[in-house]
């Protein structure tokens, strides 16, 4: 077939020591730079940008060091959510849910590798999705109009309530703090600043990694420095990682969770604007809904590791078909890649794969390479990463209130962000204490002002008539999702819960 | 995002390339020791791009002895940098900042609060990205009057989608053809702002919307695929190579010029010498073969100004942009 020779020959150009030497490189960095609060991807890529300029490297190689960063950090990021509770950056955010429980369980290994292995089934896939689809897939992203994003971000925030706690209400009231924060800045549909007391720094509104990193990483701090006294929790625990490698019954029951998440977050990921995150989001509240029988979801159970860990690696592939077929960055990440090839005199857009393969298919190759290079890093390095996690927390803390306000003030290079950050810091410590989930909170900060904005565009172009918003028969399908998806969890709810006291009365009190 | 702790980064990571010390001084004049460029917006946009290029250009040719450090200062359409130049960095000489017309936007409609043009030196220009406006390839509407005739006709039937807020360049390039075309009020005309260029020609493809307006820059790529057709380049001629195809707003009778122009500034007090110095080296570059191709492969277009003469253009272009957001009520 005629793509495998072109995959071949992308092979013959990604497979040059110079080449092999850079993927290497950029997986390593990428996954540090991941595993850094604060430092994502696209911060992780664009600081690797004067690197590749500097040594003078052509396009192919360039975007072969890129790409790797960025798959290198879309890794990355999980270690952080597992260890500490702090996604690395915002996809990540997820795996925190179940990811932590397991760290706390004395299974961080486990949860560290099955998430390696999660993360490379979803970023395998998505290659060859990006492969064989991306025409198609250019096609697929063209039904979805304003209404239909609507739609998908509607059944987004619809199968949300209870991913992160027990109690719907304080979910909800999360989602609508998240939601009203999101609203802060210009609107960009009248130009009207709103919320912003002419103050210039809040006219892009609220960055979301602030918000994460306030909410999550300085939130533990505050926490931390109130128990301090009482300091039975921060001398006492004993810590243990468990086994390094997932056993083979957890992989195969987690096998089918990794292959469904890897095809929603891949087709996230395709959506131009939608993203990693919701990628991740999607993939864990879906595999919540469908597999999640006896409520272990968000109290430890592998499979809340792998699905959004499959997800958004399989979201961070898909995010490439519409950058190279379109031009269009499906994500900031691959925002920053556009710029990259723009700058290297390459055209990205529907032409690209007759003007370029060389580009096209010693990237493609080369996300294959990279992919392999990390299963192959991240599984032996499980070791060492979870001794992070015997650091103890009086130190391990004054290090996270240091990687939170130096990776912040980096980003923007503003002090006004730092101040943002303690505010946020501070709500999360009340948010804490009130015991209600961070979560949606950031979920509403991150996709509420997408959705809003579809929305308006929607019924702007309609003219104001709200039907438009059910007028197609995907938005149709979306919303009979969204509608189930909210309102059998109320009838089903009550089964699983009498099922879940009847576990507890059984097996003690297993919950922390 | 993450450009102005490059430094550390590098330094972390054990990758001292980054931060090669200054080669021996090569030319006379003013040689920048640091050169730094802010980019007022995050990675991928115009103003990155903007900065990038001609910071890797001006090394290539030896303009300048380092490696331009390109600082992304994003907030406030650019404000939040514009800001940070006038109160913290005023007289710095190594510095310069990327501008465009959406920049000059900002400051005729009063959204930098407190800031106004005088505050800053205006450097040079290095091109401009002419508006056009485009429908999609299987669309019935052939020429600009045809979709202008519609909108005039039942405004609600033509959605018209842009990169920019409402307000904003692309916005205003529209609206200038249809005041152009005695359209009384141009505020009924229909725009969706979308975020980006790109994202506004995806849903023209869909069909979620009938017309385009962007630079031609965003409309490339496209227009090359055949997927969608430009109905008129808002320049003054028709353009150069690739796009001598393309007709002018003008001479389908609509009298309508929209430059989304791409340049510099630098700090209020930035020394004479350091201000010639810059004015020079991008002068020098503007004027080279390898500028030209850049040029060519990214739509750019000619626009030769620099020092006084750049500074008399934004400020005239400073003075037409208030006047339309006057006249639409953007801006009392």
């Amino acid at each position: 077939m005629e793509i495998f020779s072109s995959l071949g020959d992308g092979f013959v150009i990604a497979l040059t020591w110079q080449n092999l030497v850079l993927a290497i490189l950029g997986c390593f960095l990428g996954t540090i730079m991941g595993a850094l609060p604060g430092l994502g991807p696209s911060n992780g890529v664009a600081i690797l940008i004067p690197l590749a300029f500097t040594l003078g490297l052509g396009p192919t190689p360039s975007m072969i060091l890129l790409t790797s960063v960025y798959y290198g950090a879309m890794y990355g990021g999980r270690i952080s959510s597992i260890l500490l509770n702090i996604p690395g950056d915002e996809p990540a955010m997820m795996t925190c849910l179940d990811g932590y429980p397991m760290a706390q369980q004395g299974r961080a290994g486990e949860a560290l590798s099955l998430s390696g292995v999660a993360s490379f089934v979803g970023a395998f896939f998505a290659t060859w999705g990006l492969i064989f689809l991306a025409p198609q897939l250019v096609k697929f992203a063209l039904l979805f109009g304003p209404a239909e994003y609507f739609a998908l971000f509607a059944l987004a925030f619809a199968t949300l309530g209870g991913v992160s706690s027990t109690n719907q209400a304080k979910s909800a009231f999360a989602a609508m703090l998240g939601l009203g924060l999101a609203v802060v800045g210009v609107d960009t549909q009248t130009g009207v600043p709103r919320l912003t007391f002419g103050e210039v720094h809040l006219y892009d509104g609220l960055d979301f990694l602030v918000a994460i990193v306030g909410l999550f990483a300085l939130s533990e701090v505050f926490i931390f420095l109130e128990h301090r006294h009482g300091a039975a929790d921060a001398e006492g625990k004993k810590i243990v990682i468990g086994r390094l490698t997932p056993s083979f019954s957890v992989l195969k029951a987690c096998t089918p969770t990794m292959l469904r998440s890897s095809l929603l977050g891949f087709v996230a990921g395709v959506l131009p604007g939608a993203g990693a995150s919701l990628g991740s989001f999607i993939s864990y509240s879906m595999e919540k809904r469908l597999v999640d029988r006896k409520g272990t979801f968000g109290k430890g159970d592998p499979r809340g590791v792998a699905a959004p860990e499959a997800g958004n690696n399989a979201a961070a592939g898909g995010a490439l078909v519409p950058m190279l077929a379109l031009g269009v960055p499906g994500s900031g990440t691959t925002a920053v890649l556009l710029a990259v090839l723009l700058s290297l005199n390459i055209t990205p857009g529907p032409l690209l794969f007759q003007n370029n393969p060389d580009v096209v298919w010693g990237l493609i190759a080369a996300l294959f390479i990279a992919n392999f290079i990390l299963l192959a890093m991240n599984i032996p390095m499980v070791g060492l990463f979870t001794r992070v996690l015997m650091v103890p927390p009086r130190i391990l803390m004054p290090v996270v209130a240091m990687v939170s306000f130096v990776g912040i003030y980096g980003i923007s290079g503003s002090s006004f962000d730092l101040l943002v950050m303690i505010a946020f810091g501070v709500m999360g410590w009340v948010l804490r204490k009130l015991d209600v989930p961070l979560v949606p909170v950031i979920l509403g900060t991150l996709l509420g002002n997408t959705m809003e904005n579809n929305l308006r565009r929607a019924v702007t172009i309609s003219n104001g008539d709200y039907g438009t918003l059910i007028d197609s028969p995907l938005s149709i399908g979306l919303w009979t999702v969204a509608i189930v998806g909210f309102v059998l969890p109320i009838f089903v709810g009550r089964v699983v819960k009498a099922r879940m006291h009847a576990r507890r009365d059984t097996e003690g009190s297993l919950s922390d | 995002m993450a450009f102005n702790f490059i430094r550390t980064a590098v330094a972390l990571a054990g990758l001292g390339l980054a931060a090669t010390p200054a080669l021996a001084e090569s030319h006379g004049g003013f040689m920048p020791q640091n050169p730094e460029c802010i980019a007022p917006a995050n990675p991928g946009g115009g103003w990155d791009f903007t900065c990038r290029q001609v910071g890797k250009s001006l090394q290539d040719q030896g303009l300048i002895d380092s490696t331009m450090q390109v600082v992304n200062l994003a907030g406030g359409g650019g404000g939040v940098a514009f800001a940070e130049v006038v109160n913290k960095r005023g007289d710095e000489n190594d510095l310069i900042v990327a501008a465009s017309s959406a920049t000059a936007t900002r400051l005729a409609q009063g959204a930098f609060p407190g800031n106004s043009m005088d505050q800053v030196r205006w450097l040079a220009s290095i091109g401009a990205d002419y508006g056009v406006i485009a429908v999609a390839a299987d669309s019935e509407v052939q020429t600009l009057p045809e979709l202008l005739d519609q909108i005039k006709a039942d405004p609600t039937s033509v959605s018209v989608a842009g990169g920019s807020a409402v307000g904003g360049w692309d916005h205003l390039k529209v609206l200038i053809a249809a005041d152009a075309y005695g359209i009384d009020d141009v505020r009924s005309v229909k725009y969706i702002a979308f975020d980006g260029g790109g994202e506004a020609v995806t849903q023209l493809l869909a069909g979620s919307v009938q017309a385009f307006t962007g630079d031609i820059s965003e409309a490339k790529g496209f227009v090359d695929s055949g997927d969608i057709r430009v109905i008129a380049v808002l320049a003054p001629e028709r353009l150069p190579g690739d796009f001598a195809d393309l007709p002018t707003a003008r001479e389908q009778g609509v009298d309508a010029v929209g430059a989304n122009w791409r340049g510099f500034y630098g700090p209020a007090g930035m020394s004479d010498e350091a201000y010639n110095g810059w004015v020079e080296k991008i002068a020098t570059l503007y004027a080279s073969d390898e500028w030209k191709e850049i040029m060519a492969n990214n739509g750019l277009a000619p626009l030769d100004l620099q020092g006084a003469e750049f500074e008399a253009f934004v400020a005239n272009s400073v003075k037409q942009i208030q006047d339309i957001s006057r006249e639409i009520g953007i801006i009392k």
